[in-house]
């Protein structure tokens, strides 16, 4: 299997905490691995450390889009335009653009008109204009947002704005996709939607996922494998079947037994 | 009920407030105190009309209506009509020829009040790019505006150098400027880069005052030339009217580029940035870039106002560039509406053609201003114009339509 991502011994430490400990983790290429963990366990930590928000102390970083590149110390808009994006535990969208107008910011790594092309609006300008209006709009289809194009971000339900993040980072043409609690505040129905949703960007466009989340129900059944952290350290890893017999884990979740 | 007798209350407050100073006078020719209740009574009254206003106004803001609606015989559908292409086109062609003619009807004086809305309504749209699109409060925005005069002033008198190229050069000095001071200010956000940028402002003015053998401090730079028509000598009534439409052009061309940016890819990564900063670059948005752009652009237009502005007025001295300027240009991007163009457009004209026509109430006019602030922040914090949206051309909508019919 090629890898799509891989991370060696990731340290953080915030001043004298250290917020993650060694964190080795690695999703091979149409994988949809899922990391898991209680609250506080550092998850949204690694995210942050992966897409360059904050700088790890130390441990090593790789994207594979084909080629290998070490991701240490690079800003976190050059991480996406070497092909990975994410989404927000805390929804991030633009809230007063339109949902189009939020997919179209998106495509702005895949394009390139400037300010004389803005002014002039020559040729080809207009045509990439064209092109990224007519992108997201196709973006918005496969999320089943396009009859709400024209509303504005912050009136959207709370599961249409997951899914505008979403469709916002796929229109950034990731390999690697990382979903910050994607299902957290969505009912049964939603989160079934979800699932497919996932799944769909996997098999039809080829991307990876790495998804945090503590629908566990979700996780079980999504996930090819699954990363378990606690206190800022990985503590387990494996298939769903694996996980749910690991003792550690159990402990992790449920705290020890007296007997 | 309990409205009148709050109304009530609050006149007879205002009343017994009032009364030492507006009720009595001293009359020291012989020495007594002269009553004046009646002017108290008027007070009162005005006060009692104002406080019931106040709180209708209110009372009508917290149910979500709007403070205005036309009256029901009128049944013109404005947004319906704004949206209507060729009555959209006919009014901006109306527009622009009463714009024509405007120096050809109005006196010499009009027309410099016009030149000189223009010039703010330049500045106001260079502004809008940094606050209304890019969200970043710059406070010392009236600096690039000096550059700009400064640069032709100075380049005229120690090279002789042309109006002409030093439009140019004064705009780009501007937005060299203000890249200046776009890398000190990048990592700073709201508060503290209004400060950094207020202090931008001050020093950029205490230079000028101070830096006697270059800019000659406070006497500033007289004779500076008006610019030129194909070397025909303009007598002072012809040469206003020539920079009118100078400056008339000037503005066309600001509101064309301020419009296409706005909607441009650069223009949407701009708000993206004021939006949302950590957003924008997990989205791949270059923040430094953008940000620094904006400031460029920006200050390229201020430059541009300045020099036609030393072109203008043949004289510049610091005292034309305190930070009051500053503060209006800041205020008409805020009563205009952040990122709207008109609104924008609307707020310079009003703010700038208001104290001239109304100067009978010239010592009130700070009062007035501060007043209309104060309501405007209260009652429509987004602006005169706010919520536009851009039409966009979706092929596969397009598609679907024609499938359609």
């Amino acid at each position: 299997m090629t890898p799509a991502l891989e991370v060696r011994d990731l340290s953080k430490n915030f001043g004298g905490l250290r917020a993650l400990n060694d964190v080795d983790l690695r999703v091979d290429k149409g994988e949809i691995v899922a990391l898991i963990g209680p609250n506080g366990a550092g998850k949204t930590t690694f995210f942050n450390c992966v897409t360059g928000i904050y700088q790890p102390s130390s441990g090593e970083i790789y994207l594979y889009n084909p080629d290998k590149t070490l991701l240490n110390g690079k800003k976190p808009n050059v991480i996406t335009a070497l092909g990975m994006a994410r989404t927000f535990q805390n929804i991030r969208l633009f809230g007063e653009m339109t949902a189009l107008e939020n997919v179209m910011i998106g495509r702005h790594c895949r394009t390139s008109s400037g300010i004389l092309g803005a002014i002039f609006r020559d040729k080809k300008t207009r045509e990439e204009e064209r092109a990224t209006i007519d992108d997201s709009y196709a973006l918005l289809e496969f999320v089943k947002l396009h009859e709400l194009w024209n509303e504005k971000a912050k009136n959207l339900a709370y599961g249409a704005q997951r899914r505008l993040e979403i469709a916002r980072a796929l229109a950034t043409e990731p390999a690697m996709l990382l979903l910050d609690e994607p299902a957290a505040g969505m009912n049964p129905q939603e989160t079934i939607e979800l699932k497919e949703l996932a799944r769909d960007i996997r098999d039809s466009r080829g991307v990876s996922i790495l998804l945090i989340e503590h629908d566990m129900g979700l996780v079980m059944s999504l996930s090819d494998r699954i990363y378990v952290m606690e206190y800022g350290g990985c503590i387990a890893s494996g298939t769903p079947e694996e996980i749910r017999a690991n003792p550690a884990v159990i402990k992790a979740y449920l705290g020890e037994s007296d007997a | 009920m309990s409205r009148i007798s709050k109304a009530f209350f609050t006149a007879l407050w205002f009343m017994l407030l009032t009364l030492p100073v507006m009720g009595i006078k001293l009359n020291l020719m012989e020495n007594r105190v002269d009553w004046r209740l009646d002017r108290v009574l008027y007070l009162g009254v005005a006060a009692f009309f104002l406080s019931m206003l106040w709180t209708w106004l209110f009372s009508r803001k917290k149910r979500n209506l709007p403070l205005i609606k036309a009256p029901a015989f009128i049944k013109i559908d404005f947004y319906g009509l704004s949206a209507n292409r060729a009555v959209r086109r006919g009014f901006f062609a109306s527009l622009i020829l009463g714009l024509i003619a405007v120096p050809l009807l109005a006196s010499f004086y009009q027309t410099n009040i016009m030149i000189s809305a223009m010039l703010y309504i330049m500045l106001a749209l260079g502004l809008n790019i940094v606050v209304g699109l890019a969200g970043q409060l710059v406070l010392g925005y009236v600096a690039f505006y000096a550059v700009g005069a400064y640069a032709y002033g100075l380049l005229h008198q120690y090279f002789g150098f042309g109006f002409w190229i030093c439009l140019p050069v004064g705009g780009i000095l501007a937005a060299l400027f203000g890249l200046g001071l776009g890398f000190p200010v990048l990592r700073l956000r709201g508060d503290y880069l209004a400060i950094v940028t207020l202090g931008f402002g001050e020093i950029a003015r205490l230079a000028m005052l101070n830096w006697t053998s270059l800019t000659g401090g406070p006497r500033g730079i007289s004779d500076i030339p008006r610019p030129g028509f194909f070397g025909i000598p303009l007598n002072i009534n012809e040469a206003t009217i020539y920079i009118y439409y100078l400056a008339l052009i000037a503005v066309c061309l600001t509101v064309v580029v301020v419009l296409r940016l706005k909607n441009s890819r650069v223009g949407l990564a701009l708000q993206a940035v004021r939006e949302d900063e950590i957003a924008s670059e997990a989205m791949g948005i270059d923040i430094t870039r953008a940000k620094l752009s904006a400031f460029a652009l920006g200050s390229c237009w201020a430059g541009f106002a300045g020099v036609i502005f030393a072109a203008k007025t043949t004289f510049i001295n610091p005292a034309s560039f305190t930070f009051m300027e500053s503060a209006m240009i800041l205020s008409m991007v805020v009563l205009g509406g952040m990122g709207s163009i008109s609104g924008v457009i609307i707020a310079a004209v009003i703010l700038i053609m208001a104290p001239e026509y109304l100067r009978a109430f010239s010592e009130y006019r700070m009062l007035i201003f501060g007043a209309i602030m104060v309501l405007m922040m209260i009652f429509r914090p987004q602006g005169l114009v706010s919520g536009e949206k851009r039409d966009y051309q979706v092929s596969a909508l397009a598609r679907k339509e024609a499938d359609a019919q």
